[in-house]
């Protein structure tokens, strides 16, 4: 007993700084896990408040850029009504287009981007909604331009989302012309303006230039959003198979965003688990 | 004790400083600089020990909170913080007895520049193996603990001729 007393006296900092390490790499290694991220996070109150107050003051400064962007979203929302408008008055034969070809069954909310994150290696977005405004885990988050992300953990007010730019997302996605083939999107770490598309067969056609768009497959995202053009294509010996896709969003300005719920997920989510 | 508040102060000042603006400079769009391990080259040796683990812990902790991180700034800032002693005993050859008035104002800017530069490469070694959490990219890991480095030394130093009164 004598000698216990001694050695933890004669090596208290050790074992405190021991201590006080454990409860670090547990932190570090349940934050790498999607769904089981602790209570000590940005969506807690202080913090999302505080990140809200910063972002108010930047929101000021980019008004110019933001209401540049919602007037462009608005002449192609604008256009896309007059096109549907002409098919409707015109005939009942109609030339099937993407927006009516793809069956969306998603309901809309806004929210904006209180914290954005590009350069780490799993990086994450706070938005300024949370369970109160009905954000739920795992629904999809885009804007104008194209995909951002998929919501990770909501608090009551603010909602954590895990970036396409972080090294466990795996969106569904695919070539906008031509056949189905899809694969999931992952990101390697390097450059916050691309993205890779991994296991598309050997057989498809890829071009450099070439759209890519969400795939649908998932039930998180609606088919057809857009995510970028086919930067390179890899060598079709290696494994994986790997195409770099430029994004269209520039992830490092973002504010406006939506997210989407997903209104048939449930029913799909029993259908796979029979 | 007066000291000790002080530099507690300073601590939390400087985790304000990081969350909001440090964390959004990036030099050539991915190095940014973590300049509040400032605070565990500034805070005095001779406090209690237990006090000032504690605080480092929390500090990294607080940074980690704002960044999403898990526990990757808390691990790094600990680590450095416990190995502090060694160093100093190693670079400015000083003994238990020499604790008390040890400042780090008063040194020689050499070993001021050993002392810092070794923990701040370790912390920031640490910080960025965590983060990537695998041995894939390992190169951008050097890279980035050597761009990031280098700017948090510069803006530690020339924070310390602007703010810091030569006795």
């Amino acid at each position: 007993m004598q000698q216990l007393i001694s050695f933890i006296q004669k090596y208290k900092y050790l074992l405190f700084f021991i201590i006080l390490q454990t409860i670090g790499i547990h932190l570090t290694i349940q934050n790498h896990s999607f769904h089981k991220s602790t209570f000590l996070n940005s969506t807690n109150f202080i913090s999302g408040n505080l990140y809200e107050k910063f972002a108010n003051i930047r929101d000021y400064i980019h008004l110019k850029d933001q209401n540049q962007q919602l007037v462009t979203e608005n002449i192609q929302l604008k256009n896309k009504i007059a096109f549907l408008n002409a098919i409707e008055q015109t005939a009942s034969e109609t030339v099937i287009t993407d927006s009516i070809n793809f069956n969306q069954r998603y309901s809309y909310s806004t929210a904006k981007i209180v914290k954005n994150q590009y350069t780490k290696s799993n990086n994450i977005l706070l938005i300024n909604k949370g369970e109160a405004a009905g954000i739920e885990n795992e629904m999809a988050v885009f804007n104008n331009k194209g995909i951002i992300g998929v919501t990770e953990k909501t608090g009551k007010k603010y909602t954590r989302v895990q970036s396409i730019l972080n090294k466990n997302s795996g969106i569904s996605a695919r070539l906008k012309k031509g056949a189905n083939y899809f694969g999931p999107l992952v990101w390697d770490g390097k450059d916050y303006r691309k993205v890779q598309l991994t296991d598309i067969p050997r057989q498809a056609n890829v071009k450099i230039g070439d759209t890519i768009v969400t795939s649908g497959m998932s039930t998180i995202f609606p088919e057809g959003i857009l995510v970028g053009t086919v930067l390179t294509v890899g060598d079709k010996n290696s494994r994986e198979n790997k195409i770099s896709v430029q994004l269209f969003n520039d992830m490092s300005n973002l504010r406006h965003v939506y997210v989407v719920k997903s209104l048939h997920k449930l029913e799909i989510k029993t259908l796979l688990n029979e | 004790m007066n000291r000790t508040i002080y530099y507690t102060f300073i601590g939390v000042l400087l985790a304000f400083l990081q969350v909001f603006v440090f964390d959004n400079i990036l030099f050539f769009e991915y190095i940014n600089p973590f300049l509040y391990i400032a605070f565990v080259f500034l805070f005095p040796v001779r406090e209690l020990r237990f006090y000032f683990l504690f605080l480092a812990f929390s500090l990294g902790l607080f940074i980690d909170i704002f960044a999403d991180s898990g526990g990757i700034h808390a691990f790094s800032t600990l680590t450095i913080a416990y190995v502090r002693l060694f160093f100093i005993k190693l670079y400015f050859r000083k003994t238990p007895v020499d604790y008390p008035f040890f400042s780090l104002q008063k040194e020689p800017f050499g070993k001021i520049f050993n002392f810092t530069v070794t923990l701040t490469v370790l912390h920031h070694f640490i910080l960025f193996s965590l983060d990537n959490f695998s041995f894939q990219n390992f190169s951008s890991v050097i890279l980035n603990t050597l761009y990031s480095s280098i700017f948090t030394l510069l803006l530690f130093f020339l924070g310390g001729f602007i703010f810091i009164k030569k006795q």
